[in-house]
């Protein structure tokens, strides 16, 4: 639209238009930013339509492609994609015990991989959330000191609270993220556990963990012996005592006084987790306030740009006045702005979303730590709880062969039970060997877990700063652009005296 | 009564100009907050620079408080009927209390607009009580301040009322009138139309003006607090993870204080002019009302004037002794009549003339508002692009490392 052409109007020329077509050379047409020289080659920012995580390769869906990156130690080339989808209603066979005939959703689970531990290279299932809690107790289980990321909520409140088909696409997206999480993880993705969730076709069963043997033996109805007949290996007696354990809770501050950790390593390192994760909360509670700032603002300008489009046409549809329809004129000019500017905040916003949503995913990552470092002190409790038990079991048998030894002929009740008790510490000796094993073990998967996490998140985090700084860039840029437009159009209207 | 038929002077503004040309400016200045909590208020000089002959010198300087502009505005609106006298931002009882800097500044620049658009407006430049409020001493501005009888301190929102009841049928019907008392002329019609659609639409562009101001605000306080909590993330993290958020937060303070800036900018230019225009078309519809009674009494005396008439022909046929009387009664309510006419008839040549004004000064004052808002959000854009691409050779840097 040139200017208006107005009696007042004493231009004779018609103002310079800046044209910036979307293949030019856009900094011939920029005046150059302060400081003359722009860092950027052309084209600059402003021309470039930004797609989230321009320096990992993996970003072809749309849908968030959260931490989805190939482990650094493998070769480029391996993949597993796997896609979350088609949830449908199923209901109970009647034969089941638990529940007769209600209903229940299955989701559709692809994976496509070019991995050798894979059966093949393309597989579909079904499976049910119930297969997915399942899924992370046995990681959980199998993988103690590892870095697991956290399965997604069982979310009872939401389930009765929100609508059905709301619902059942939340978790649809949850269950994807965690898969695909799962699948990022060096480890964990060739694991059995997650190998057979994928590929095993019908329905899985699971076999509930049976009642809390460990309480039994605690209030002393149970013998250890007795419990322990049936499974002989060590390991068993060490889930035994581990499961005496359930009830410790696992924070970062309640290591209970049992647990005499001496490595001043692990506890700097445990102290400089929790100091990371109550930042990375932080920041991420911030940048969903950013977030609707932005929001907010791109809404509002174009509220202020429609008010302006129906006061023009208002304008002109009564003008009596020359000086009217100038001013409907230069409304027009500043309406457009307005409503390309809020496009431009619309866009840079869903932008930064992607972008700042590293923080959120990393929440969910700082939690899988926690569980690793759980799994670590649990297993030293294991540990020295075994080995105060050897002892005081050590100590009892001395005192029976003491008090034995003084009666003449033996004592044969009591050498019974020194006997027994013999064959009790040579299993708690046993365990205690396994568990020790165990711990360094652990020990071990966290240390490494911790030098990949640090990696992974220094990497992780500069995407994260760059896209995010690549959008304010470029969407400023744009937004200048359009505006110094204006500007120049209505340059008649300058009266600043410079 | 101040005639309309007086020469109206060019009266320039600038008294730079050759001592022959008459000029008249004035400037309202230095606010100084007085007295003490409900008591306080804001005294502001007002500096009068002419060469008239009717002020008392080259340079007068005066102290002036709210309720004495409020006083000149309503005595212009009493005398010069038709006249859209400009209008004067709003007491505010709330934001006195807190009397901010910004609300102080955006007042004396409201005022300040208010007595230049006067001084050069070719009628109420000459108004003697723009000379009085211009000259008198506080003492007697006070005076005068406290005279106002009943008529003089009616609010707009009192001349509305009357606009209604004079459109009100209801009232004409009870008045034993049957048709509205009311000026059909397409052109006042459309007019009329114009200026009530135009202060919605207006008031919905000021709205949403205020909103973006408090935007830039809320966009700027996030930054602030991202910014800051992406330093202490920062502070927990190894090289070079843990600078490169330092400068990321140093950065998002930095864009926080720019948007604060342009938010008081926006306001100030963008914002209140619009609801400076509100104000306008509002003190146009109090305009419209006093024409809607003038033109009731115009009617109504000539209905009057004439039915005196019928009377006077009726007695003067019947040889009535009572003829003397209606002759006197005719005649001075003819001339009332008369005079009612011509009220009105200058009400609508000045408002003529002042919509022609107005739609000109609306279109320079918005085209500036415009310029200045683009000027601001261009300046803002390229400050924001500056600052973050500030950091971007760092952030290529350690992605290739």
């Amino acid at each position: 639209m040139m200017g208006s052409e107005n009696d007042e109007d004493s231009h004779l020329s018609p103002p310079p238009i800046i044209v910036t077509p979307a293949d030019s050379d856009p900094l011939s047409a920029l005046p150059p930013p302060n400081g003359g020289t722009s860092y950027i080659e052309p084209p600059s920012y402003a021309d470039v339509i930004f797609s989230p995580f321009d320096d990992n390769n993996n970003a072809s869906d749309d849908s968030s492609d959260t931490l989805s990156r190939s482990p650094s130690s493998s070769s480029s080339s391996d993949y597993i994609k796997i896609t979350v989808s088609s949830p449908q209603k199923e209901q109970e066979t009647a034969s089941s015990m638990l529940s007769g005939g209600s209903t229940y959703v299955t989701y559709l689970i692809t994976t496509r991989t070019n991995l050798p531990e894979y059966k093949g290279s393309d597989f579909t299932v079904r499976r049910r959330f119930r297969d997915v809690v399942a899924l992370g107790d046995r990681l959980a289980e199998s993988y103690k000191g590892f870095c697991i990321p956290p399965r997604p909520d069982k979310s009872v409140v939401e389930s009765q609270v929100m609508q059905r088909q709301e619902f059942v696409e939340q978790r649809r997206v949850a269950l994807e993220k965690y898969l695909r999480r799962l699948a990022s993880h060096p480890v964990i993705r060739s694991s059995d556990e997650l190998k057979v969730f994928l590929q095993v076709e019908g329905k899985l069963n699971h076999l509930k963990v049976g009642t809390d043997v460990a309480s039994r033996v605690l209030d002393g109805g149970v013998s250890v012996v007795e419990v322990a007949q049936p499974a002989r290996s060590g390991r068993d007696l060490f889930r035994l005592f581990k499961e005496l354990r359930q009830s410790v809770s696992n924070d970062w501050g309640g290591a209970k006084p049992a647990v005499v950790e001496e490595d001043k390593e692990f506890l700097e390192r445990k102290e400089k987790m929790h100091d990371l994760e109550k930042e990375i909360i932080n920041a991420s509670q911030q940048a969903e306030t950013l977030v609707k700032a932005q929001q907010d603002m791109g809404k509002t300008m174009g509220e202020l740009g429609l008010a302006f489009i129906k006061l023009t046409k208002f304008e002109n549809e009564e003008a009596v006045f020359n000086s009217q329809r100038a001013r409907a004129n230069d409304m027009k000019n500043l309406a457009t702005a307005a409503v390309k500017a809020s496009r431009f905040y619309r866009d840079l916003n869903s932008q930064t979303v992607k972008h700042l949503d590293t923080l959120h995913d990393y929440l969910g990552v700082m939690m899988a730590v926690q569980g690793a470092f759980a799994d670590r002190s649990s297993a030293l409790l294991t540990v020295q709880t075994l080995l105060s038990e050897v002892s005081s079991l050590e100590g009892r048998a001395e005192k029976l062969e003491a008090a034995s030894s003084k009666v003449f002929g033996g004592d044969k009740s009591r050498i019974k039970k020194i006997e027994e008790l013999k064959e009790t510490i040579k299993v708690t000796e046993d365990a205690k060997n396994v568990a020790i094993r165990d711990y360094e073990r652990i020990k071990e998967n966290n240390r490494s877990e911790v030098e990949r996490l640090d990696r992974e998140r220094r990497a992780d985090f500069l995407s994260m700063m760059k896209g995010f700084v690549v959008n304010q860039v470029g969407y400023a840029e744009k937004m200048a652009n359009v505006w110094a437009k204006v500007a120049e159009e209505s340059s008649q209207y300058n009266r600043e005296s410079s | 009564m101040e005639s309309s038929t007086e020469q109206a002077r060019n009266v320039m503004q600038s008294p730079r100009s050759p001592s022959s040309q008459p000029y008249l400016s004035a400037s309202v200045t230095d606010p100084v907050k007085l007295g003490n909590g409900v008591q306080a208020y804001i005294s502001y000089r007002v500096i009068t620079k002419t060469n008239l002959p009717e002020y008392q010198g080259p340079e007068k300087i005066v102290i002036r408080r709210y309720s004495d502009f409020v006083w000149l505005r309503d005595r212009l609106f009493e005398k010069y009927k038709g006249v859209f006298v400009p209008p004067l931002p709003e007491k505010s009882a709330v934001e006195k209390f807190r009397f901010s800097a910004e609300f102080i500044e955006m007042r004396r620049a409201a005022l300040d607009i208010f007595v230049n658009r006067i001084a050069s407006h070719p009628e109420l430049q000459q108004s003697e009580d723009l000379r009085t409020f211009l000259q008198a001493d506080e003492e007697t501005m006070e005076r005068f301040r406290f005279q106002e009888t009943g008529i003089f301190n009616k609010k707009p929102a009192d001349f509305m009322q009357m606009f209604r009841d004079v459109q009100s049928k209801v009232s004409d019907a009870v008045l034993g009138k049957e048709k509205p008392v009311e000026e059909t002329t397409p052109e006042y019609e459309k007019l009329k139309h114009y200026i009530f659609e135009l202060e919605n639409h207006l008031a919905e562009a000021q709205k949403h003006a205020y909103r973006l101001v408090k935007r830039h605000r809320e966009l700027g306080q996030s930054l602030l607090d991202f910014g800051k909590a992406v330093k202490l993330l920062g502070a927990c993290e190894g090289e070079p993870t843990g600078k490169l958020f330092s400068d990321l937060g140093t950065k998002s303070e930095l864009v926080s204080i720019k948007l604060q800036k342009e938010a008081q900018q926006v306001l100030m230019n963008f914002e209140e002019p619009l609801k400076d225009y509100v104000r306008y078309v509002q003190s146009i519809k109090a305009t419209i009302a006093e024409r809607a009674t003038a033109f009731k009494q115009h009617c109504e005396l000539a209905e009057t004037t004439k039915l005196k008439e019928i009377n006077l022909d009726k007695l003067m046929l019947t040889r009535s002794d009572k003829v003397g009387e209606a002759e006197i009664e005719y005649r001075e309510m003819k001339a009332e009549s008369e005079e009612a006419t011509i009220r009105f008839e200058r009400i609508v040549k000045r408002m003529n003339e002042e919509i022609v004004r107005f739609q000109e000064q609306k279109t320079e004052e918005m085209g500036v508002a415009f310029h200045q808002f683009a000027k601001g959000q261009a300046r803002l854009a390229n400050g924001i692009a500056d600052a973050w691409r500030a950091l971007l050779p760092k952030l290529e840097a350690a992605s290739s490392a």
